[in-house]
């Protein structure tokens, strides 16, 4: 408990005002912690606008959801209708929703953006990695947001969509054909189903999401901002003991990211008045379909920001088992004769190995395309203690690392372009390359970021005053 | 806190309590989780279905609803009926012999899968992701099928293929066949569809 202060007699009201607050709630306190003297590095660069544009993307979505939950219906026999009532009939109602279905894809580009920079800045390693932990599960939670929102208008890709989804939990051998209804509340996608999905999108999962954004933020503010030159600006400290690199979040940044909030504003509004549908990738054209329990359209496929990972569960077919079997037999081998470990862990590495393929031998490869899948996103949660580079920054990386992260993010768009596409044996191919190389990426990541010749990092951060 | 004396008897009593709290919480999740499950008028939803079937010519196909899933009554051609010795080797399961209790009733486990060669029963779910397969009864090449295509349905989700018999093709990411519902006829025409027991 702080010390109880006393404004001097002559002060301003104002101060006299926040002396009174101040002695019962810390409001000064967390104005100073947050903004006005948080020191941020003085060097960000464009990517590092997205983090303030997803805080940006994440209040319009609840603004907008708090708007359509007004109109909106969740009934089976209701829901369709009722999105199109918001669209024709509710005044502005249009434009509320398609700030809604154009947020979600905002959100996601925006947080892909986000993620990358952390990936190429290093920006999860040492101390942050529970900045980027909290980051991880806000991803997840995203995830849960768009595809449980996407069952609410109760169109045909609304309801085949989440038919498949969970359907994937039914391929969880013995405990899954229970946990599939658990989650259905029925023996098919219906109205119970639809029910519970509004109730979690617009209340269970938001409340998770909120917390997470401030877990999020506090557990970035106890241990400062990376930047792209990936330097510790703690470590240099000028007398008044702020960083020298640093500069106040407020007013520095706060103006900075007006910036960059006024060109998202400008896209946003772009996209929202001249393409909402954006080409049936944003909104798919099926979905202006009611759903229809017995028809599946003819092609089906996720909205684009999830395609990425539905590309890697397409390509797990039994031919591909047999790659990934002997992927775990390499890697076991390697293991045994590579790294320098007791006798005992060997033993238990080979045996672990034998046991996987030996379930992987048993269990239907459709089980495993769900695991793929689930682990592409999961493995994320694991990079800062896969990344064994001496230096936080690709700057200072071997130049080829840029090549290895460039050849990542190609690939990532082939399999998001794939999972839009109808299946084609050439599509399974790549696919099928393609997930290889996203999780060769992470597995072998011990292995070759440590690799190549490094540049000398600066005492300092790199920066032109302009 | 490390200098003072640590009371043994309270420590005891704080665990007791805390464990007993947890008892009682865990007690306290069952209706909440238990209300996940489906509800008794979803329950008693899964009524029989009667269909006429007498108005489906030879190649048609006619969709019911059972249990709020497709089911197909196909109608197979001579010369489909014909085909589908031909395609066995190129399938996973030809004689549904995989998991025969929950897809494949004893009076269906034969070259057609069905109680009358002409016609086929089967719930129209995939049995990978649950997407309904699309008609594909056309034979010969066309998109996102192989070129000795010989008739039968095609899943848009995954590419999975199967036969005039909803048998599933190897190496295809569904890893069974469709299943055939529980059914029998109460005359030439009239099809009963979640029933096969004589009343």
């Amino acid at each position: 408990m702080a010390e109880f202060k006393v404004a001097p007699a002559n002060a301003p009201m104002v101060e006299k005002l926040m002396t009174w607050v101040d002695n019962r709630f810390p409001a000064t306190k967390l104005y100073k912690e947050h903004l006005s003297e948080y020191y941020a590095p003085k060097n960000f660069n464009f990517w590092y606008f997205f983090g303030s544009l997803a805080m940006l993307v994440l209040v319009i979505q609840i603004v907008t959801g708090i708007f359509l939950v007004m109109h909106y219906k969740p009934d089976a026999a209701l829901a369709f209708a009722s999105v199109e009532y918001i669209m024709r009939d509710v005044p502005g109602g249009w434009i509320i929703r398609y700030m809604h279905s154009t947020g979600a894809s905002a959100f996601f580009i925006v947080v892909y953006m986000h993620m990358f920079r952390g990936l190429m800045y290093g920006s999860y390693r040492k101390p942050r990695e529970l900045v980027w932990i909290f980051g991880c599960a806000i991803f997840l939670c995203l995830m849960a947001e768009a595809f449980m929102g996407y069952l609410l208008p109760w169109g045909q890709m609304s309801y085949w969509g989440a038919q498949v989804i969970v359907n994937l939990f039914a391929a969880v051998p013995f405990v899954g054909p229970d946990l599939a209804l658990l989650i259905r509340g029925d023996y098919v996608v219906g109205d119970a189903t639809l029910n519970r999905f509004f109730s979690f999108h617009v209340i269970a999962v938001p409340l998770v999401l909120l917390g997470l954004v401030a877990a999020h933020i506090i557990a970035l503010h106890e241990v400062g901002s990376n930047n792209p030159d990936g330097v510790e600006i703690k470590a240099k400290k000028g007398a008044d003991g702020h960083p020298l690199d640093g500069i106040p979040f407020h007013p520095y940044y706060t103006v900075h990211d007006i910036m960059g909030v006024s060109v998202f504003l400008m896209i946003f509004t772009a996209i929202i008045f001249f393409a909402p549908e954006f080409g049936g990738y944003f909104l798919e054209y099926n979905n202006f379909i009611p759903a229809d329990p017995l028809k599946t359209p003819l092609h089906i496929a996720p909205v684009w920001y999830f395609t990425p990972y539905y590309s890697m569960l397409r390509a797990i077919t039994s031919e591909m088992m047999y790659a990934l079997i002997a992927c775990v037999l390499g890697g076991a081998v390697l293991g045994v004769l590579k790294v320098r470990m007791p006798a005992a862990l060997k033993a238990a590495v080979v045996a672990a190995a034998l046991v996987v393929v030996a379930l992987m031998l048993n269990i239907d490869a459709k089980f495993w395309g769900v695991v793929v899948m689930g682990g592409a996103v999961i493995i994320l949660f694991f990079l800062p203690w896969l990344d064994h580079s001496l230096v936080k920054s690709i700057r200072y990386r071997p130049s080829w690392h840029k090549y290895v992260y460039a050849v990542f993010v190609v690939d990532f768009f082939v399999l998001g372009y794939l999972g839009v596409q109808p299946p084609s044996p050439i599509g399974e191919r790549v696919s099928q390359v393609g997930t290889l190389y996203y999780f060769g990426f992470f597995l072998l990541m011990p292995w070759w970021s440590r690799l190549g010749e490094f540049k000398p990092v600066p005492d300092r951060v790199t920066f032109a005053a302009h | 806190m490390s200098d003072s004396q640590v009371d043994n008897g309270k420590r005891t009593w704080i665990i007791a309590s805390s464990c007993a709290g947890v008892v009682g919480g865990a007690f306290a999740a069952v209706p909440f989780v238990s209300s996940f499950q489906p509800s008794e008028r979803a329950r008693a939803a899964g009524a029989a279905v009667e269909v006429d079937i007498g108005g489906i010519k030879p190649g048609e196909k006619l969709t019911v609803e059972w249990r709020g899933k497709p089911v197909w009554i196909v109608r197979r051609t001579p010369e489909q009926v014909a085909e589908l010795p031909k395609v066995d080797a190129l399938l996973a399961d030809p004689t549904s012999a995989r998991k025969p209790d929950e897809l494949t009733p004893e009076y269906a486990r034969n070259e057609g899968r069905s109680r009358k060669p002409e016609y086929l029963v089967v719930v129209g779910i995939c049995t990978h992701l649950g997407c309904s397969p699309s008609d594909k009864f056309q034979a010969g090449p066309q998109p996102s099928l192989p070129d000795d295509w010989a008739g039968g349905f095609l899943c848009p989700c995954h590419g999975s293929t199967f036969d005039m018999a909803g048998r599933v093709y190897k190496n295809k990411p569904a890893p069974d066949n469709l299943e055939v519902p529980p059914h029998m006829y109460l005359s030439d025409t009239r099809l009963i569809i979640g029933e096969d027991k004589k009343a």
